[in-house]
């Protein structure tokens, strides 16, 4: 076969690989058993952290999964290798997706959710090509709020793309309405906001999104699904595209997913939409069904010129997240934020009692916030393991600045006991570091 | 079935025709051929007012139920008007491409382009040629 092709050893085939980076050799240990792997993997299983009570979030919170949500979503007409969207057989996944969608919609306030996309952070990435597509430009005003693990993504995305970034640097935590509003011009496709920001600030954008459509920018919001159980919907602030990671709807925490990134937009962006979206119609003889509708934006028919090269989406996902948010209606998720809300409070008014720790105020904030340390914070969460908490998210991990500094996601499955736990460790650690100092 | 062709507009082999008035404002639009082999049009993406095109190059899109394809520009230059009516009634294309399924005007930038276009005759030719 080698010579058929016009080569003479193996080897050739692989001679555009530099050295450094081919692999040292091939030789594959032997293989092993089903018994021998399983124990290989469960030692590897064990070095996970798993018994650390969680303040992180960054983004992935650690909420309660009611037991329904894995049982119906691992049922085998949705647990299928591939999701199946014919609508002569699939009619039950075509429902669920097309009850997702209307479940996003219900949530952001938009009008037109699509079928789902990878995770939070390719879902802002497909908002913001979505801009500069509708649009026709190419500079892109974003909040420096935004996720620095999402802007990240993006900016690993378009590295070498013809894009115009203008990163605005949060100021006391809250988007810089003077600054973004000066970056704002007619080059410009998209302003990229978050809420609440990544420092756990709420901010209502109403102005600056009014400001963006004056010089007929798209303004793209990411937002946190269970925040909007009391917050005001995207819809209502004026966005035009509200992305965001669905995980907190149902998903567990795991590292690198599989999570869930949802899309919704006005009316008239439909059409801009990348991803799948299920529409409702009736059969030949009358009969309410669904199908995936305005397939032509799509690879398998506009190829090149498609929304986007996603046709896919994480249906399962999206399935859990559509049986967790039944299951908590319009009501559940207004007490889950409330009581996210609380405990958070709760946890903020204990701080403040701990010497060297200051809460930062100036923005309300949701179920997460900002500390500042009197020392190291990366020192401080390292430290607070020992005593079996996950104690935060060290923002010097994407902010070099900001040393001292850590976020604390409170959710509902804290409990008083555990907040008080945290102090109580909290103090501890301090006052070791600081006889360390 | 009996193709319309007008005698006083110009073609394209993609099957667009232009008009162009005397201020140099060209007016561009699908032919009859085009509309019946698409079907029926579902929706139309009109070019961006004041962007610039170029002959041959993408004009807008369309879809049908049957397909999604692009519409050229039959020449060059600046749009000074799109059919607005097309985004709420984009079956004004299947109903009277020549007169109110119009996509949209062109200052054009240069007249030598005139002559890469076909007359009416050349282009029945040219469509007895396809069938």
């Amino acid at each position: 076969m080698l010579s058929v092709i016009g080569v003479t050893d193996i080897s050739d085939l692989f001679k555009d690989i530099q050295p450094h980076h081919a692999p040292r050799s091939f030789d594959l240990p032997d293989g092993k058993s089903e018994f021998e792997v399983v124990e290989y993997l469960r030692g590897l299983a064990k070095k996970n952290a798993a018994d650390l009570t969680l303040f992180v979030g960054g983004g992935y919170y650690d909420h309660y999964i009611p037991a329904v949500v894995p049982a119906m979503t691992s049922r085998g007409e949705f647990l299928t290798a591939y999701t199946p969207y014919q609508p002569e057989c699939s009619q039950g996944t075509l429902q669920a997706l097309y009850e997702y969608q209307s479940n996003i919609c219900a949530l952001t306030g938009m009008d037109a959710s699509n079928a789902s996309l990878y995770d939070g952070g390719t879902a802002l990435y497909e908002a913001m090509m979505m801009a500069i597509r509708t649009t026709g430009r190419d500079r892109i005003v974003m909040d420096g709020g935004v996720s620095p693990i999402f802007r990240k993504m993006i900016r690993s995305y378009t590295d070498n793309l013809n894009i115009q970034f203008v990163e605005v640097e949060p100021s006391h935590g809250q988007s810089d309405r003077k600054r973004i509003s000066r970056a704002l011009d007619k080059n410009t496709a998209a302003m990229i906001l978050q809420n609440p920001n990544f420092f756990g600030a709420i901010d209502d954008h109403s102005d600056i999104v009014q400001e963006a459509h004056e010089a007929g920018v798209l303004v793209i919001q990411s937002v946190y699904p269970i925040a909007l159980g009391m917050l005001k919907p995207p819809g209502e602030i004026g966005v035009d595209i509200v992305t965001g990671e669905g995980q907190s709807l149902g998903l567990p925490l795991s590292f690198g997913g599989p999570y869930l990134g949802f899309m919704a937009v006005r009316k008239k962006l439909i059409r801009k939409m990348p991803g799948r979206i299920v529409g409702e119609t009736v059969d030949t003889r009358g009969r309410r069904c669904f199908v995936n509708t305005l397939q032509a934006r799509e690879q398998h028919i506009r190829r090149e010129k498609a929304t986007s090269n996603i046709c896919t989406n994480v249906a399962l996902c999206a399935v859990q997240a559509t049986v967790y948010m039944s299951l908590l209606g319009r009501k559940g998720l207004q007490e889950l934020a409330q009581l996210n809300l609380d405990k958070a409070e709760y946890m903020k008014g204990q701080l403040e009692s701990v010497e060297g720790v200051e809460v930062k105020q100036g923005s309300p904030t949701f179920n997460e916030f900002t500390v500042a340390l009197s020392v190291d914070a990366v020192e401080v969460i390292s430290r607070m393991i020992d005593h079996g908490f996950a104690a935060g998210f060290p923002l010097s991990r994407y902010y070099p600045g900001m040393k001292n500094y850590m976020t604390i996601a409170v959710t509902e499955k804290r409990t008083k006991d555990e907040i008080d736990g945290y102090i109580h460790a909290l103090k501890m650690v301090l006052a070791e570091l600081k006889v360390s100092v | 079935m009996e193709v319309d062709v007008r005698d006083d507009l110009l073609y394209t082999k993609e099957h667009e025709w232009v008009s162009i008035a005397d201020d140099g404002i060209a007016t561009a639009g699908i032919t009859d051929y085009a509309q019946t082999s698409l079907g029926d049009i579902t929706y139309v993406e009109l070019p961006m007012l004041e962007g610039e095109v170029e002959q041959f190059e993408q004009l807008a899109s369309i879809e049908s139920v049957k397909a999604a394809s692009d519409v050229y520009a039959p020449l060059s230059g600046k749009i000074v008007e799109v059919n607005a009516d097309l985004e709420t009634d984009p079956d004004l294309l299947n109903k009277s491409c020549y007169e109110l399924g119009w996509l949209a005007k062109i200052e054009i930038s240069s007249d030598e382009e005139i002559s890469k276009l076909m007359s009416a005759d050349e282009y029945r030719s040219y469509l007895d040629n396809i069938e």
